[in-house]
């Protein structure tokens, strides 16, 4: 499995935005939550500029890789490291943009205050106004279109817009690498393709690294360098014609899948009716839907 | 003494004129010298105010207005146990609502377990008073003070302990104010920024243990809310600067306090009545100015030169998108 996870680096697909220095780096790296095994063996370099998907079923893993880089969670065995160092709680050079949830009304926060939470909100004390945190705010709006709605509630922001602040807020810290944990999902299409699109620019912009974790991959799929797809315990990585291919997940998953490419699109079908295909029992064959775009919107919301 | 001689005034008021509510209710006779005597409840009150305002911006944010008042009934509990058993009233609310705020911190994480524990608590902790009042040998007006708040009543030492719990409470709140902030509107990103959440939410339900101690003091256990809770929900109506909203959370929260003070001095009736009527009043005041503000249509997006005049058209869109 590892030598498979090698071949992309090594056969020289160079991911097109990406420099050859690696941010991120998981050795050998295996996670295990209540005694399931989420994934084991896990090699993977992300390097500056590199735009990295991550796919696969819910309950797969995805999220938890975004834990253990954010050092929320520890590996089994293995290591994480971060620009060369262990990874460790609270890096300022590492940017999180979550999910889209609406703000509750009433929630004491314009757009700028919550840009401006990335910058100095982790710092202890009271706020003080400053010229030079103004014009930082000012900037990071500005580098993410939302200078018009700067002082408006975050509450009565479209979920676009509050995305679009979601990046500015995880560019704050000066990142090097940009963690995204499904930051399309409840989106329109239009919104998916503005903030994807916003993400990709930075990344070539500051040569970030990028780990995007999806559960489909459409939106993003003409600015991926490579895929990292998790199912039952295992994974594969490379560019996504080297995964996204009906031999690579029906190894993967151990029983017959078709990924059908029509229109630009790609559809993967017959993961969610197989549930005596993942060894790690019922948990992993619940709504999982890699097909694209509509269905399984309502499933993931539904099982948060 | 003064207690004494509020209580003589209160009669006097009571026989002269038995049926006139008014004059129970507002009576300036004395006013001056009321005042004078009174300083350093007034002073209490403002304190309070600041206190209350302070906290109950995160009260809201963190939505933990119901856990507000389970703390409070267990701190009632604690200072009904402290009358009974003599070790003193604040020392009682004290222990009731930090352990209140303890359990309820450490139990409920999620604000739906919040909800049911301190469902569970709430009725418990009122029970528990109220069996150690009906055992308290003492004056029926003592008893009364501590569910609907009695702030004349307070004797020296005891402002001088809500002092020293208050400047507690505001100190601890401002080193945490940043954090509690990021943590309160935003957790999953403070989480992954490195800010430790779990410790700040039960630093915070012990500050707000405290506070609620120091508010049963003086409007009683069954209107803390009115104090903890109001002034900043009247806030959030007008703003959702998090710079103007506790500064507006506290001006409501001192003017409820010491206006409903200055107006219970001649009246016969706790003060509470007072504080909480000004507060509502208040909060009203503020959802109406915030309904004028949303027909008018101001929302605080700023246009290009020149398109003005199609403001409204992308308000509406964007209203659309949102919902």
């Amino acid at each position: 499995m590892t030598e498979a996870e090698r071949a992309p680096d090594s056969v020289g697909a160079a991911p097109r935005a990406a420099s050859l220095e690696t941010v991120l780096g998981l050795r050998n790296a295996t996670l295990a939550l209540g005694g399931r095994t989420l994934w084991a063996g896990l090699d993977l370099d992300v390097h500056a500029g590199e735009f990295i998907a991550v796919l696969g079923a819910n309950g797969s893993g995805k999220t938890s890789l975004l834990r253990v880089i954010l050092g929320q969670q520890r590996l089994v065995s293995g290591s994480v490291d971060f620009l060369g160092q262990p990874v460790a709680r609270g890096n300022r050079r590492i940017g999180y943009i979550p999910q889209q949830k609406l703000a509750d009304e009433g929630t004491p926060l314009r757009a700028r205050d919550l840009v401006g939470l990335g910058v100095d909100g982790h710092r202890w004390g009271v706020p003080w106004p400053s010229r030079r945190r103004r014009r930082l705010v000012d900037e990071l709006l500005d580098s993410v279109g939302a200078t018009a709605y700067a002082r408006v509630p975050v509450a009565t922001l479209s979920g676009g817009e509050q995305q679009r602040l979601r990046v500015g807020q995880a560019l704050a810290g000066d990142p090097r690498l940009l963690l995204c944990d499904e930051p399309l999902l409840s989106l329109d299409l239009a919104h998916q393709r503005a903030v994807s699109e916003l993400i990709d620019l930075h990344r070539r912009q500051r040569q970030l690294g990028v780990l995007f974790v999806t559960h489909d991959v459409n939106p993003v799929l003409d600015l991926v360098d490579r895929v990292l797809y998790l199912a039952g315990g295992r994974f594969r990585i490379g560019t996504p014609d080297q995964v996204l291919r009906s031999e690579v997940l029906s190894e993967l998953y151990g029983s017959p899948v078709d990924v059908i490419r029509t229109r630009g699109r790609i559809v993967v079908v017959g993961t969610a009716d197989a549930p005596q295909a993942h060894p790690d029992g019922p948990h992993a064959h619940h709504d999982e839907h890699h097909d694209p775009g509509h269905a399984s919107e309502a499933g993931e919301r539904g099982g948060r | 003494m003064i207690p004494l001689l509020l209580a003589t005034s209160a009669h006097t008021i009571a026989h002269s004129s038995a049926p006139d509510w008014w004059s129970q209710i507002f009576d300036f006779e004395n006013y001056g010298q009321l005042v004078v005597l009174l300083r350093n409840s007034i002073l209490a009150g403002a304190v309070l105010g600041l206190v209350g305002g302070l906290i109950g911006t995160f009260v809201m944010s963190r939505d933990m207005a119901f856990a507000v008042h389970g703390i409070s009934e267990l701190s009632f509990a604690g200072a009904s146990a402290g009358l009974l058993f003599g070790v003193g009233v604040v020392q009682g609310s004290l222990a009731g609502s930090l352990v209140a705020a303890l359990l309820i911190g450490l139990l409920g994480s999620r604000a739906r377990e919040r909800n049911s524990i301190t469902a569970v608590l709430m009725p418990f902790g009122l029970g528990l008073g109220i069996l150690c009042l009906a055992l308290y040998p003492g004056r029926s007006a003592n008893k009364f003070g501590l569910l609907t708040g009695q702030i004349v009543a307070i004797d020296t030492p005891q402002i001088g302990a809500m002092a020293a719990i208050s400047i507690v409470v505001v100190v601890g709140l401002g080193i945490v104010w940043r954090p509690l902030t990021f943590a309160s509107v935003d957790a999953d990103v403070a989480a992954a920024r490195g800010v430790p959440t779990r410790a700040l939410s039960i630093v915070f339900m012990l500050l707000l243990g405290l506070a609620v101690a120091v508010s049963v003091q003086v409007v009683g256990a069954l209107l803390v809310l009115s104090i903890l809770v109001t002034p900043a929900a009247a806030a959030l109506r007008v703003s959702a600067s998090p710079f103007v909203v506790p500064v507006l959370s506290v001006v409501f929260g001192v003017v409820s306090m010491v206006g409903g003070i200055m107006l219970a001095l001649g009246g016969a009736v706790p003060i509470s009545p007072y504080v909480t009527t000004i507060s509502f009043a208040i909060y009203l005041l503020c959802r109406l100015i915030a309904w004028t503000r949303r027909r008018r249509g101001a929302v605080g997006r700023r246009m290009p030169v020149g398109a003005t005049a199609t403001a409204a058209a992308r308000d509406d869109s964007a209203r659309v998108e949102t919902a």
